[in-house]
């Protein structure tokens, strides 16, 4: 599929494209039950709970019975989604995510809401920087950062059609808008979003805008880069990471993420088993953010275009060098 | 039987049957060499009781969506579950041995993929009560008449899980919720009030908007009659704090801290211990 994305238009943030497709859902389904932890107007579980008042649960604050609590409802027959701020569900409740939901492997959805930095003023004790990499150290989770309203939707009705426990993170800002409406998703299988054979740009979530831009300041300098939404952290789709590998010889990954652990850790053990090439990291290079604007945090952390642009040369300079990876 | 009014007959054959338990729970920690005999024979009385008097179940019909569930929160006494179990027919006596064994259904702990008939996936200590409250909601979601129970150690009531549970499950009033708490005073480097002193322990439950009742842990006339309680209470969850002795029914492990995750090492110690079992009167004096 080629894209031509110009400038991309805002589109809602993702975590109110998960409250809409939870409410959806909660029409369609009795077994659909939703549960919050005091933050259920920030993760829009609020728009389940007006139509659905007997299948929400707002347990108040603590994350670790959240979590274990959705597990006893998975296991009683029902298809809990259960969200909170991403950092304070997965690191307080990583445990609880452990031997209640993933051990047992029961049919318990999590939604972690304002994840990575752009959550913004609040600060780092709010920021989930490590979510995706605690997720998916989870064995049998199936862990996604779909990157616009279009793909939330999909994904989280895939979630609810999965049979299995999931994690998927959403965002608190506004997310340009990378696909139109009606674009199908499943778990595993990536978005190739152009065609481009110098470079492949592996993101998620908000980094595949990012990517986009950063591949549209590349082709001005004659630089064509396939850029990849890998929403799916695990399973990852190691097909056609193995493929962008053969063919374009070059690899960059970025997430709004710490880089060690995540999205880029699992795309360079894959590319490391099947295809080894030249790779450059986009994202936290093990340190929190701290409070200021999504933009400006952004600028300060490495996450802009310019930056993603940078990688993409210093990959293309080792990609020359013969003889190295 | 109703729990209120058992007949001797009634008790006599429960007693009869935790003393069962107790020999299974013997031999199969001989035949696995490791494992954890004091918080199993400490529970032993109050799992009898509620496989065999209190619980609505179906051994013909395990998975019968109505049955009232058993969360053994306490995942370490898992030999006194799985001895209740074959007690009640849904697995064989002689899998009882293949404790701990690897491929084995009856794991170090609780495994729910492994051995369907656990309702969780116990042994982190502190998640039993929250999944407990997940149960109880189903039930209610789907009107049904199920009753949830879950076993907690004392010593896990100092995880403040427990007590995240506590507060929501009577802010939800759910009175098909019934906690029990083993309250044999020792958990594993000392006394439990050595380590974490946690009296007043029911008034604490009663400050968390429980209905709690006490009782004597090992008396299976007073165990009922506190199940009988628990479930004649219709606007809170019912706690039953259970006074216990670790280690109960064999003379050198009762009260002994070392008998909490080891097992007898030597022949003559696992005999002495079956004969004690068996010497036990199901009628006469006593609980």
């Amino acid at each position: 599929m080629i894209k031509r994305w110009g400038s991309l238009e805002l589109g809602p943030a993702t975590r109110e494209a998960y409250g809409r497709a939870l409410a959806e859902l909660g029409a369609e389904n009795p077994r659909i039950v939703v549960l919050d932890a005091d933050l259920s107007k920030s993760t829009s579980t609020s728009s389940f709970s007006k139509a659905n008042k007997e299948r929400f649960f707002d347990v108040g604050i603590p994350e670790a019975n959240l979590v274990s609590v959705a597990a006893g409802l998975a296991a009683g027959g029902f298809i809990p989604f259960a969200s909170s701020f991403a950092s304070f569900l997965v690191c307080k409740g990583h445990e609880q995510l452990r031997v209640c939901c993933a051990y047992m492997n029961l049919n318990c959805k999590f939604v972690g809401s304002h994840g990575g930095i752009s959550l913004g003023e609040d600060g780092p004790s709010q920021q989930s920087i490590e979510d995706v990499a605690l997720a998916a150290c989870l064995p049998g989770f199936t862990v996604a950062v779909p990157a616009d309203e279009v793909a939330t939707r999909a994904l989280i009705r895939a979630a609810a059609e999965h049979e299995g426990p999931v994690y998927i993170r959403v965002g608190r800002p506004r997310a340009p808008r990378i696909y139109a409406s009606g674009e199908r998703f499943s778990f595993g299988r990536a978005k190739t979003l152009s065609d481009g054979n110098d470079v492949a740009v592996i993101a998620n979530g908000l980094m595949v805008a990012t990517a986009c831009r950063a591949a549209e300041l590349a082709e001005r300098r004659g630089v064509q880069v396939r850029v990849i939404d890998c929403h799916t952290a695990k399973p990852l789709d190691e097909a056609a990471i193995a493929m962008a590998a053969e063919e374009t010889g070059a690899i960059v990954v970025a997430e709004e993420h710490l880089v060690r652990g995540g999205l880029g850790s699992a795309v360079a053990q894959v590319a490391a088993r099947r295809r080894p090439v030249p790779m450059e990291f986009v994202g936290l290079e093990d340190t929190f953010a701290e409070s200021g604007t999504p933009e400006e945090l952004f600028r300060a952390h490495g996450l802009t275009g310019e930056h993603l642009l940078g990688a993409v040369f210093r990959v293309l300079e080792r990609k020359a060098q013969p003889g190295t990876t | 039987m109703e729990l209120t009014t058992p007949t001797d007959a009634d008790i006599a054959t429960l007693r009869r049957r935790a003393q069962r338990i107790r020999r299974d729970v013997i031999e199969m920690l001989a035949a696995a060499g490791s494992g954890h005999p004091g918080g199993s024979l400490s529970a032993a009385d109050l799992v009898t009781c509620l496989y065999f008097a209190v619980m609505r179940h179906r051994p013909q019909d395990p998975a019968w969506v109505d049955r009232d569930r058993f969360v053994l929160s306490k995942g370490h006494a898992c030999p006194v579950l799985y001895a209740a179990l074959a007690e009640a027919g849904y697995i064989t006596r002689d899998l009882l041995t293949s404790l701990r064994r690897f491929g084995s259904p009856l794991q170090g702990h609780p495994d729910r993929r492994k051995l369907g008939l656990v309702e969780a996936s116990t042994g982190s200590l502190g998640i039993g009560l929250s999944m407990g409250i997940g149960f109880a909601l189903a039930a209610r979601l789907r009107r049904s008449p199920s009753r949830t129970y879950v076993l907690l150690g004392d010593g896990e009531c100092e995880e403040g899980q427990i007590w995240e549970a506590a507060m929501f499950g009577a802010h939800l009033k759910l009175a098909n919720l019934c906690a029990i708490v083993d309250f044999n005073r020792l958990q594993l480097d000392a006394s439990v009030e050595e380590i974490t002193d946690l009296e007043p322990l029911a008034a604490k439950w009663r400050a968390f908007n429980w209905h709690v009742i006490e009782t004597d842990g090992h008396d299976c006339r007073r165990i009922l009659r506190a199940f009988a309680d628990a479930e004649a209470t219709k606007d809170a969850p019912s706690v039953i704090v259970a006074s216990t002795v670790k280690g109960k029914g064999v003379s050198f492990m009762e009260n002994q801290l070392k008998y909490h995750g080891a097992v007898p090492d030597t022949p003559e110690l696992i005999q002495q211990a079956l004969r004690e079992i068996a010497a036990v009167p199901a009628h006469g004096e006593g609980p």
